[in-house]
């Protein structure tokens, strides 16, 4: 179609860091591997040749600073964004998010506000092991005034980056090497509100409902098309912001099914996806269900490293497909 | 090779029986050393009312007192300027105050009034005046610091000769973040002024039960950073020190070390001396550096050099003590914040 490319998830997001970077001076990106961005795929490639070592700043080995300076030069007028390529060693940093730019806003009355975009991204699989594998969106989502985001498709990599970036409070943004390869051809770039983004129906469908997000969404799609080959109808929902969360598409779908499956890439205990269920529990009468809600999740252990054992530990969509089976037949 | 032949520690400069004298107020002016008093005493009567209303009950939550240590906020602000970026820590009512905030902002805010500097959603541990270049300060210990380094590269990118300003204790140098954030503001060549107070006590326990030096400004060495210690009970020598490390960030040459020796007079928080609870903290070692005050020696510096008298000072006093009543009672007649809020203030109202 015309004034469409053709993109893949990381190219996407590699658009949108230019897009920002020519229509907005403030912009700056701050983080480890930013000269040499082979740990991020193709989402990165030759910024710094583009648009200069001063805006593209690659770091000494410190998390907690990089993360901090990216707060404290939002403070003062600048629309950084700071880069994570993994999102276990953010965790050295998890003061500078969550104590200062999640609460900054709230404890100086709203007068100052860190628009800081902390993009986290999701790199786990290939025997890796526990340290190089963490989903945490569940924590840094619990937490009120940091918004997090987690683009499932090809379009969000690029537009909810985009609208991140543009956001005035800070925002996480979670993306996923798992995506990286999906492809799509995306129009031009429409600047959005993220206030005004929420949960989205990818797919529809009148038997199932199937809530996710970022790679669990992907899952959520290929399980869909597998129920389909078999005769049913599931609707695909996208969290895509985890917070602040808005249930109300996801009510208005389990009403209309009567059933629901929640699939999430994180750890089940306090996890995400017993958020999407509590707020299905609190706003549809037990009536309305044909069947018990369930969730797919990771097992409650830290990655393992063997591929066998990596094998049983993640779920997949045919994981995903045999659950959504197993509750239609029943019900 | 003896390991500990090069270690930079501090000497005299902690010995409260040195630097007692009145100081030498050199070639200062004399309007600007009577801003500098007017400050410090500002200062100093605004956090004695905090305390008394801290123990009659007036005041609800944790005050961190800075008494006597007043010169250190007072001299980095006069080498600084609005647009400047200053960050602080829980001990920060001087920080602010030093910059020109109004003692009613800050009551008000200790008091949790919508008045307030942080409109009462703060209180004495978070402060803000941006227009006055406070970012504002936070109790998590080294919290701000890499915020600083932060704010610094902005002003390099946006090119506007300003500097941040960091001020933390001896106690914050024990924290990772500080070090990694002197490295990334050297070789980022970020404007930043590192300023610490070091009143040698993190909350009860003394800075030899803790490093293996009295002296931060060795991390300063370590990352290759300009670096100046200095009685941080002269406001002059605090002032001199401050505006050459400034002049050296806005000129482009990056980061700058001032470490400020100083005592605190009350207990890591509230009105008590803690006594009772400080490791090797005594009642005699408090008096001693009660002979080191700040105050006292800046009004009989400018006392031996002509320009002031003891009079002026109780004039100055009053003066100042009828202003802090008034913003007293203001800020306690003033409102609380509405309940709603708790949640409008969490997010940005306006986009964009």
């Amino acid at each position: 179609m015309e004034g469409r490319t053709t993109h893949t998830y990381g190219t996407a997001i590699l658009s949108a860091f230019e897009y920002l970077l020519e229509n907005y001076p403030r912009v700056f990106v701050i983080g480890q591997g930013l000269w040499s961005p082979w740990y991020v795929g193709s989402s990165m490639t030759d910024l710094d040749k583009k648009f200069g070592v001063e805006r593209i700043i690659d770091t000494p080995v410190s998390e907690s600073a990089c993360t901090g300076a990216a707060v404290g030069a939002a403070l003062a007028g600048m629309m950084p964004i700071v880069v994570h390529p993994r999102m276990d060693f953010m965790l050295y940093a998890t003061d500078a998010v969550v104590n200062q730019a999640a609460k900054w806003s709230h404890m100086v009355g709203g007068q100052a506000h860190p628009g800081v975009t902390i993009r986290a991204i999701i790199n786990r699989g290939g025997e890796q092991g526990a340290q190089h594998s963490q989903a945490l969106h569940s924590w840094f989502a619990h937490v009120p005034g940091l918004r997090v985001v987690m683009p499932a498709t090809v379009a969000d990599a690029r537009d909810l980056l985009v609208a991140s970036v543009l956001c005035k409070d800070p925002v996480m943004y979670i993306d996923d090497r798992w995506l990286y390869d999906q492809t799509d051809d995306l129009p031009p770039i429409v600047e959005s509100d993220l206030r005004l983004e929420g949960p989205k129906c990818l797919a529809e469908g009148t038997q199932l409902s199937i809530v996710a997000a970022g790679h669990a969404t992907r899952l959520a799609l290929d399980a869909r098309d597998e129920l389909a080959r078999q005769g049913y109808s599931a609707e695909v929902i996208d969290v895509r912001v985890l917070n602040p969360f808005d249930p109300e598409r996801i009510v208005q779908s389990v009403l209309k099914t009567g059933r629901l499956l929640v699939v999430d890439g994180g750890w089940r205990n306090s996890g995400f996806s017993a958020e999407i269920l509590a707020s299905v529990v609190e706003r549809v009468s037990p009536n309305a269900m044909k069947i018990p809600a369930r969730r797919i999740t990771l097992p409650d252990a830290p990655a393992p490293t063997s591929r066998v054992l990596e094998k049983a530990y993640y779920p997949t969509s045919d994981t995903v497909a045999r659950s959504a089976l197993d509750m239609l037949s029943r019900s | 090779m003896g390991g500990n032949d090069k270690l930079v520690t501090l000497g005299g400069l902690a010995d409260p029986l040195f630097f007692s004298a009145p100081i030498d107020t050199g070639e200062v002016q004399f309007e600007m050393l009577r801003r500098y008093l007017n400050s410090m005493l500002r200062i100093r009567l605004a956090e004695r009312r905090l305390a008394e209303a801290r123990r009659d009950g007036l005041v609800g939550g944790p005050v961190h007192l800075g008494v006597g240590q007043e010169a250190i906020a007072v001299g980095v602000s006069a080498a600084l300027r609005n647009s400047d970026r200053v960050f602080g820590g829980h001990r920060s009512h001087s920080h602010v105050l030093a910059l020109g905030s109004n003692v009613h902002g800050l009551f008000a805010e200790v008091l949790g009034k919508e008045t307030g500097l942080s409109r009462g959603m703060g209180g004495s541990m978070h402060l803000w005046d941006q227009p006055r270049g406070f970012y504002g300060s936070v109790p998590i210990v080294a919290g701000t610091v890499p915020l600083a380094v932060g704010a610094g590269i902005a002003a390099k990118l946006q090119n506007s000769g300003d500097v941040a300003v960091a001020y933390f204790g001896d106690g914050a140098v024990e924290e990772g973040v500080v070090h990694e954030s002197l490295n990334l503001a050297r070789v980022s060549r970020a404007p930043v002024l590192f300023v610490v107070e070091n009143n040698l006590f993190a909350s009860h326990m003394h800075i030899s039960l803790r490093q293996p030096s009295d002296s931060t400004a060795r991390f300063a060495l370590a990352n290759n950073i300009p670096h100046h210690v200095v009685d941080g009970n002269d406001v002059v020598a605090v002032a001199a020190a401050a505006q050459a490390l400034v002049s050296g960030a806005r000129r482009g040459e990056g980061p700058g070390f001032l470490e400020a020796v100083t005592f605190r007079w009350y207990g890591h928080v509230d009105w008590r001396e803690d006594i009772d609870v400080g490791v090797h903290r005594s009642l005699e070692e408090l008096n001693d550096w009660r002979r080191r005050d700040p105050v006292r020696r800046l009004e009989e510096g400018m006392v031996a050099a002509g320009c002031w008298s003891a009079d002026q000072t109780v004039e100055l006093t009053e003066q100042i003590n009828s202003e802090i009543s008034v913003a007293w009672e203001q800020a306690l007649a003033d409102p609380y914040p509405d309940p709603e809020a708790i949640l409008d203030r969490v997010y940005a109202a306006a986009g964009g």
